[in-house]
């Protein structure tokens, strides 16, 4: 699966949509990217009916937080097709992909609990693996952790 | 006061066997301990396979693990002890019945072992409980946990009772259970069973929280070669 | 709460934590229930209780440095976690390995299999009220096979023995005397389990028809692994990816029909046949003498601090006994990683546990706990 060959087919049926594709990965703006997901999942070449991983970066020396999807295909066996979104550090909302895949549910849990992206649609969006009264999200590149020997 | 060895064996001959009731007592509580059955990672199969056919744990008399605290009279901390379930931890030391005991088992349950440099970890139960046995190992092999019960059985052999109000009175029966902060458990330890060394640096900055300045330890003075 | 003959008596729901500690709940998981008498109304788990922060670790830390860690993710199964390391790896970096190598692999990685879907059997048995005998039973065959992983790697269970392009050391004599040995005995283990449990009226009708599980569902909800296989659904990483060497073996991959739990114990004993299958093509198959790491890996295990993998990012997976396990790597050229993400199967899994406890009592759902199969270890990381 090229990503050359599905940049072409993903812009000639979603009108409107500017796509870059880096490595083997494509760079899709966030208002688009339920309208891109939901075409590889319907469309009769792709039927990228499995979402594995949802994860997320922090890039703090560019500025931005970027969240990469890689999809699969269970009924015809292929893939991935790995999408990557990009949002800005200090306001990081981007479309959630619950309502179409459930499988994305914990996994966009865990981005927003431990990078604070925020996933808006996301049935039940709060902390995961910390507790709730923490404050931080400690996978950020410039959080400090506390001090436990202080006397 | 101690019997005397010749008269004992002149005893047991005939059929006498005389001892104090201190050791028959703790004879008694050492060879029937319950664990409470609490496993938190990887130790806790180590744990599962020593209480299993091949490494028996039953003929120690520690077999019968307990899913309740109220019935269990040792607990083995097996695994990493992370901040999110410190307060249950001290939770269930304080609901055990006196007399009680803590193995502290596993690299991670002493000090925190290799996950040490968290945001989540706690560097060892004996932050807030007081623990009587450390295992090291990671995880320790079935074997040393049975060494590790043997030494508590010895040390349950040297406990002395003076009366009900002497019993254990070194340790408290319920300690602070410790609660959910902005960055980590409030208060970060208990003072009355751990102190920090006093050589660290007063502040761990992030640039020495791996990797801590310590103050250098002036050499012990040779002593003078002899001619 | 009035009670009169017009209007019929008022309840009120009961919520109950069950966990951290508890006996069935296969480490520290928590599960929030709101029960109505004894049915189930609502449950929401909660975990975290055992995250020790491994993500971050690895970032700062060399490659090969997170070798030992990733054996401490799901501590049952530890040489299929190297082994989804070692590829992720490889494939950020173009590393190959040679033939003897990649056999050795996929005999720890089979191995591991049967050791896995060993204990699971005996715990579930565990939840079910059988209380230790089964478990006596999986931890005895378990010894055999934990032998073996001693002599060769030098630990039980933390085994650390994958490296990037091979592994770390060969075979030593006697090895694969005793792989025939713990090959030719295990069928009679299977018989003498499946004559006590398979036909067993206990567990039938305790599992037949218990947390159902449809197709769309579990694609939907990206489960993998014997319980995606259970439901129906033919997808297999080994016979999708080919990673390694399993296309030169012949092995049927075993499906339900129902996808209750019984489905998803009786896939497992048959993939526990499957793997015995492939074991004993190996035994023929495998090269006697050969290298054990090839010349890049061998550089890259030689000085770990320096060594550079190229810039960009790699997703590796493979079939771990307990779904899809995958490790994401962002590499910007330095010797540590910039971003390691673990995609965890027993994390994934639990997104559907709340759909087949509705409407069931509080027994069902600690067996439904006990067949999705997860190990705190990589549910938290």
């Amino acid at each position: 699966m090229n990503a050359e060959e599905i940049k072409s087919d993903l812009v000639k049926n979603i009108p409107g949509l500017e796509l870059q594709s880096e490595g083997e990965s494509l760079i899709v703006p966030k208002e688009k990217l339920l309208q891109v997901a939901c075409f590889l999942k319907e469309n009769e070449k792709y039927r990228m009916d499995y979402v594995s991983c949802v994860t997320g970066v922090d890039y703090l020396g560019k500025g931005y937080l970027e969240s990469v999807n890689h999809l699969y295909s269970m009924e015809k066996k292929q893939g991935p097709v790995v999408l990557k979104v990009r949002v800005p550090r200090d306001n990081p909302r981007l479309p959630s992909l619950v309502p179409l895949y459930r499988g994305a549910e914990y996994q966009e849990r865990e981005s927003y609990d431990l990078l604070g992206i925020v996933y808006e649609g996301h049935p039940d969006l709060r902390r995961i693996l910390m507790w709730d009264e923490f404050e931080g999200h400690p996978l950020r590149k410039d959080f400090v952790q506390e001090d436990q020997d202080i006397r | 006061m101690a019997v005397e060895e010749g008269l004992k064996s002149e005893l047991q001959k005939q059929g006498v066997f005389v001892t104090t009731m201190n050791d028959l007592y703790n004879w008694g509580r050492r060879s029937s301990i319950w664990p409470l059955q609490f496993g938190l990672a990887c130790c806790a199969i180590e744990m599962i396979a020593t209480a299993c056919a091949k490494y028996d744990i039953a003929r120690f008399g520690a077999e019968l693990f307990r899913p309740s605290p109220r019935q269990a009279d040792l607990m083995i901390v097996a695994g990493t002890v992370t901040k999110k379930m410190a307060p249950m931890v001290v939770r269930l030391y304080n609901q055990m019945p006196e007399p009680k005991y803590v193995i502290s088992m596993g690299a991670c349950a002493i000090s925190g072992g290799p996950f040490r440099d968290g945001y989540n970890v706690l560097k060892g139960i004996d932050r807030y409980i007081p623990v009587d046995v450390h295992i090291p190992g990671c995880p320790p092999r079935p074997e040393a946990l049975l060494d590790g019960l043997i030494k508590l059985q010895k040390k349950i052999d040297g406990q002395k009772f003076g009366g009900m109000d002497g019993y254990q009175a070194e340790k408290k029966c319920e300690y602070p259970v410790p609660e959910y902060g902005k960055k980590g458990l409030e208060p970060t330890y208990n003072k009355e069973t751990f102190m920090p060394r006093m050589d660290w640096p007063e502040k761990n900055t992030k640039e020495n929280l791996r990797m801590p300045q310590y103050k250098p330890v002036p050499p012990t003075p040779k002593p003078p070669a002899t001619p | 709460m009035s009670e009169s003959a017009l209007h019929p008596v008022e309840t009120q729901l009961l919520e109950v934590s069950i966990g951290p500690q508890h006996p069935s709940t296969h480490g520290v998981f928590r599960m929030n229930v709101v029960l109505d008498g004894e049915t189930i109304v609502k449950l929401k788990p909660v975990m975290g209780y055992l995250h020790r922060n491994h993500e971050q670790l690895a970032e700062n830390m060399s490659y090969l440095g997170s070798m030992p860690y990733t054996d401490r993710l799901d501590y049952i199964c530890s040489m299929t976690n190297n082994f989804a390391y070692a590829l992720a790896v490889e494939k950020l970096s173009g590393i190959d390995v040679p033939e003897r190598a990649q056999y050795i692999r996929v005999l720890m990685a089979e191995l591991t299999r049967l050791v896995n879907h060993t204990l699971l059997i005996g715990f579930l048995l565990n939840d079910l009220g059988a209380f230790f005998t089964p478990v006596l039973y999986a931890f005895r065959e378990r010894e055999k096979i934990l032998d073996l992983f001693e002599a060769v790697a030098g630990s039980r269970m933390m085994c650390n023995y994958f490296r990037f392009g091979g592994v770390k050391a060969d075979l030593p004599a006697g090895a694969m005397d005793k792989v025939k040995e713990i090959v030719n005995n295990y069928p009679r283990f299977l018989d003498e389990f499946e004559r006590l449990l398979t036909g067993n009226e206990i567990l039938r009708s305790r599992c037949q028809n218990v947390g159902i599980l449809s197709k769309e569902l579990a694609v939907n909800a990206s489960i993998t692994g014997p319980m995606l296989r259970a439901a129906g659904v033919n997808y297999d990483i080994r016979k999708v990816d080919k990673y390694g060497i399993y296309d030169r073996f012949e092995f049927k991959v075993p499906l339900g029909n129902v996808g209750d739990v019984y489905d998803r114990y009786y896939v497992r004993i048959l993939e526990m046949r499957e793997t015995i299958k492939i074991l004993h093509q190996i035994l023929k198959q495998m090269p006697e003498k050969g290298e054990i790491i090839s010349a890049k890996g061998a550089t890259a295990a030689k000085s770990p601090r320096m060594w550079k993998p190229s810039a960009g990012d790699a997703y590796g997976r493979i079939e771990a006994p307990k779904g899809e396990l995958g490790f994401y790597l962002v590499s910007d050229g330095s010797p540590k990683p910039y971003r390691y993400h673990v995609r965890p199967p027993s994390f994934i899994n639990l997104t559907i546990l709340e759909d087949m406890c509705l409407g069931r009592k509080v027994a069902d759902a600690i067996i439904i706990l006990g067949s999705v199969d997860i190990v705190l270890g990589e549910v938290d990381r």
